[in-house]
């Protein structure tokens, strides 16, 4: 599985990425977590509003900052 | 009630006298009125943005006729989640969605100054009339602002090459069921809170102080009709102060009542939303410092009309 945080470094972003990091922990599950800075390939998964969490492929979210809990359902 | 009920607690219970007593009243029946209303204002508005996004907006403004996509971007911005964070993609995502530079630019005005912070404090500190002349006259200078942009052809000062995208995007309202949305809107609600509670404490502090020892000529000789270039001064105060609208809102109230003229007030409020250097940093990245410079003197200018204009008729 492979988990892509898009944000340009924002500090919602960075929030994000450590939610996303705990929630991989807590979920036992092997992923590939990726932080995406290049704003030309945030814009190719057409997401406007950072920070947003796309797993293997698909945007799952955008603009937000999710809790751990909810990523954890995301994942499953 | 609130007001009778810190009455009692500051010259009953504490037994303050004088002006430490009318500070202290001021301060606590201040705090609680605003931290009340905040949460109230960003609980309702989150609620309402969680059925629009801002991909949402993005497809629904593509392809729109020039009138309809400056008013609409306008008004969208009052109702999507703003972050000077985020202000690249959302540019680029606009721009890569065809939507014109200058409907670009309206939400870009619109969006910061129709924060749910600006606005819950407003409502709380001036009432709805003040409120809602904000924020009409806050979407007429995001409207001709972003017209006036668009009208001068500034797509050569992107400084990124945006490919755009074929094809139309897909515009589909956020699904959820009502609790969910709750539930999301109060744990935001309680983020934001968390962030500027103090503030509002400091804001509200240093207004109480005001209040209870500055003397009214001073601040009116300042502020009021004695100064013909306070508005331009509290315009110009306000660009730095985007992040400390919480803070910066209860001390506007307090120079309103001793004499600070509504116009000035406004113009001063509108600038701390609207215009923003850290936005224009983050900006300066993708567009060029020609745009931003004409970006920031349009709006600067709208306001600052605004703000005479008060002053003349109230």
């Amino acid at each position: 599985m492979k988990i892509e945080v898009l944000g340009t470094g924002c500090a919602k972003c960075i929030t994000l990425e450590k939610v996303v990091k705990e929630a991989v922990a807590k979920s036992g599950k092997f992923a590939q977590i990726v932080k995406v800075d290049d704003i030309m390939k945030i814009m190719e998964y057409q997401v406007v509003s950072t920070p947003a969490l796309v797993i293997d492929g698909k945007v799952v979210s955008s603009g937000k900052v999710l809790s751990v809990d909810e990523v954890v359902a995301l994942i499953k | 009630m609130w007001y009778e009920l810190s009455k009692e607690f500051v010259y009953v219970v504490i037994g303050l006298q004088g002006r430490v007593a009318e500070a202290s009243h001021f301060f606590i029946y201040d705090t609680i009125k605003i931290w009340f209303l905040l949460l109230s204002v960003i609980f309702a508005v989150s609620f309402l943005r969680s059925w629009v996004n801002t991909e949402y907006v993005r497809a629904h403004l593509q392809g729109k006729s020039s009138l309809y996509g400056h008013v609409g971007a306008s008004v969208f911005g009052i109702i999507t989640p703003f972050c000077s964070c985020s202000a690249i993609p959302l540019f680029l995502g606009f721009i890569q969605a065809r939507i014109p530079i200058g409907v670009t630019f309206s939400y870009l005005i619109s969006a910061p100054m129709n924060n749910e912070i600006a606005i819950a404090m407003l409502f709380g500190i001036f009432g709805w009339k003040v409120t809602s002349i904000y924020i009409l006259f806050g979407l007429g200078v995001a409207i001709l602002g972003g017209w006036l942009i668009g009208k001068m052809g500034m797509e050569k000062e992107i400084l990124m090459d945006v490919k755009p995208i074929e094809g139309e995007l897909e515009a589909s309202l956020v699904k959820r069921s009502l609790k969910e949305r709750a539930k999301e809107a109060w744990s935001y609600t309680l983020d934001i809170f968390k962030k500027i509670y103090i503030y509002v404490m400091i804001g509200v502090g240093v207004g109480a102080w005001i209040h209870g020892y500055i003397p009214t000529d001073f601040i009116a000789s300042y502020t009021g009709e004695g100064n013909p270039f306070a508005v331009i001064i509290a315009v110009l105060m306000g660009i730095p102060m985007y992040s400390n609208a919480a803070g910066v809102m209860p001390l506007i109230e307090v120079l309103t009542s001793k004499g600070m003229l509504l116009g000035t007030a406004l113009s001063f409020m509108m600038a701390v939303t609207a215009l923003s250097l850290p936005e224009a940093l983050i900006l300066k990245k993708i567009i060029s410092l020609k745009l931003i410079g004409i970006f920031f003197a349009i709006v600067g200018s709208g306001i600052i009309a605004i703000g005479y204009l008060f002053n003349i008729i109230l």
